[in-house]
């Protein structure tokens, strides 16, 4: 086999899972190979030199080697360690969110896409700034849109006119939005002329602008619903953390 | 399962039976069931009652969920130990280390898991809920969360002092810093910068953990083994200078 025996990469750990004694395996994801599984052996035992590393959420470079099954991570050094996002709770849950919603993504190996970039993006921003639930959101439209899931916000998907922004409904099943001539008979969900402008505007522009939008908890949730919506639809399973994320807004003490 | 010769279907029975223990694979599994196929019949019967007995006898103890064959379990019943304290660990695995260090002296309540979000395992199918019960029949002074220095377990710490400090309970974490022999070389950022601020005098005799908890909380002792470490901030183990 000319393939090397080892080889190195940068990643992103998205989970862990227990296998055998005292090993894990470890789901990456990297810039060019997207998502990878491999082992890290040891890694449960106290003095493991890897476990630190090796946390779900961080940003690591690693040296693998070739195994029969599964590649064998055999070094691993932290470049980014997320330590905010790790020690709040609020942030841990979005940022596992969105390992999640990569993780099932990606799970059929696919186009890496713009993702392995998008996810770093994310994961910094969760890590210092504020706005952990708009974050989310841009995160979900750039999976979305990456991953060939784009919803279609310029035109309704049924009769191809042009939208305005009230009246709508956001059908996922049909692919976007639906104008209010319609939406009569077909699936979807009522989308407000805010909602409607705010998806259109994560569409189309990068999270510096986002960050600026101002968005009251009506159209937060609005826009979640809708977003939560799609990626179902796209992905055709549920994103599990997406409950731990309200189980902690929900325990949220009233500060910030 | 392998596809050789074919198994007679009790003998494949019994290796599918071990096959879905953790931690054996199709190989031992068929090691172990040739095993129980030739060893004398009371080695087989002692094993079966075994297993029966371990599901017919033993319970969760109503007090603090670990595994018990009374109830309340025999650390829940021992008057000598600290009632006002309760050490929150994952698993019952994590009690016997513990008591093993022998640092610590008041009473426990297990988990049974940790927080996983992206495996769907939430707070419901934890055992939150029966601590946060216990928390309002019983007076407790302080609550150490000594669940796993991991994502999830962080997470579930996290979590249960957000819960648990609004009820006026005193939370407390185990420290993070370098295991016991480890080198400073191989430690995680992470690792380190926390063994930096928690770091302890050596001077001044033991840590002190008296000043006031924030979230997240931390106690001030320094070097841990982990979820072995000594919890008792009396007796803390010696902190992890490199030697």
């Amino acid at each position: 086999m000319p393939a090397p025996r080892v080889y190195r990469t940068d990643a992103v750990v998205l989970r862990q899972r227990r296998f055998g004694e005292a090993d894990k395996i470890c789901v990456l994801f990297t810039p060019q190979l997207g998502r990878v599984e491999a082992v890290a052996k040891g890694l449960r035992r106290p003095r493991s030199k890897l476990a630190g590393h090796l946390e779900p959420l961080t940003q690591v470079s690693l040296l693998l080697a070739r195994g029969r099954n599964l590649d064998i991570i055999t070094q691993a050094e932290t470049q980014k360690s997320f330590a905010d996002l790790h020690d709040d709770l609020d942030r841990l849950s979005r940022g596992l969110y969105l390992a999640e919603l990569v993780d099932r993504f990606t799970d059929a190996a696919g186009d890496v896409g713009n993702l392995y970039r998008l996810l770093v993006e994310a994961l910094t921003r969760l890590d210092r700034d504020d706005g952990l639930d708009l974050i989310a959101r841009w995160f979900e439209m750039r999976i979305l849109v990456d991953q060939g899931y784009q919803p279609r916000l310029d035109a309704c998907v049924h009769c191809a006119s042009p939208l305005e922004p009230e009246g709508n409904s956001l059908a996922p099943l049909l692919g976007g939005v639906v104008c209010p001539d319609c939406r009569v008979g077909l699936p979807g969900r009522p989308l407000s002329g805010n909602a409607f402008k705010l998806l259109r505007f994560l569409q189309s522009s990068p999270y510096d602008e986002v960050a600026r939008v101002r968005i009251d908890q009506a159209l937060g949730a609005e826009i979640e619903r809708h977003l939560r919506d799609l990626v179902h639809v796209a992905l055709d399973q549920e994103v599990k953390s997406a409950g731990f994320v309200d189980t902690v807004r929900a325990t949220r003490p009233v500060r910030r | 399962m392998s596809g050789t010769a074919p198994t007679a279907a009790p003998l494949a029975r019994l290796i599918e039976a071990f096959h879905r223990l953790p931690g054996i694979g199709p190989k031992s599994a068929q090691r172990l069931a040739y095993h129980v196929l030739r060893a004398p019949r009371e080695e087989a019967e002692a094993l079966a009652a075994a297993l029966l007995e371990v599901k017919d006898r033993i319970q969760l103890c109503s007090t603090c969920q670990n595994v018990t064959e009374t109830d309340p379990c025999g650390l829940c019943d021992d008057p000598t130990r600290d009632a006002s304290m309760i050490c929150v660990v994952e698993e019952p695995l994590d009690i016997l280390a513990i008591e093993r260090a022998g640092g610590y002296n008041g009473r426990y309540h297990v988990l049974h898991g940790s927080l996983s979000p992206m495996d769907g395992v939430g707070p419901e199918q934890i055992k939150v809920r029966e601590l946060l019960q216990r928390l309002q029949s019983t007076e407790v002074g302080e609550i150490i969360l000594a669940t796993n220095p991991n994502l999830e377990g962080e997470a579930t710490a996290a979590y249960l002092a957000r819960v648990i400090q609004p009820l006026g309970v005193r939370v407390t974490r185990l420290a993070h810093g370098l295991p016991v022999g480890a080198d400073v070389e191989y430690a995680d950022e992470r690792t380190l910068n926390r063994a930096l601020q928690h770091r302890v005098p050596l001077d001044a005799g033991p840590p002190q953990s008296a000043e006031p908890v924030d979230d997240p909380p931390f106690d001030a002792a320094s070097a841990s083994d982990s979820i072995a470490a000594a919890v008792d901030a009396e007796t803390p183990p010696h902190p992890g200078e490199p030697h």
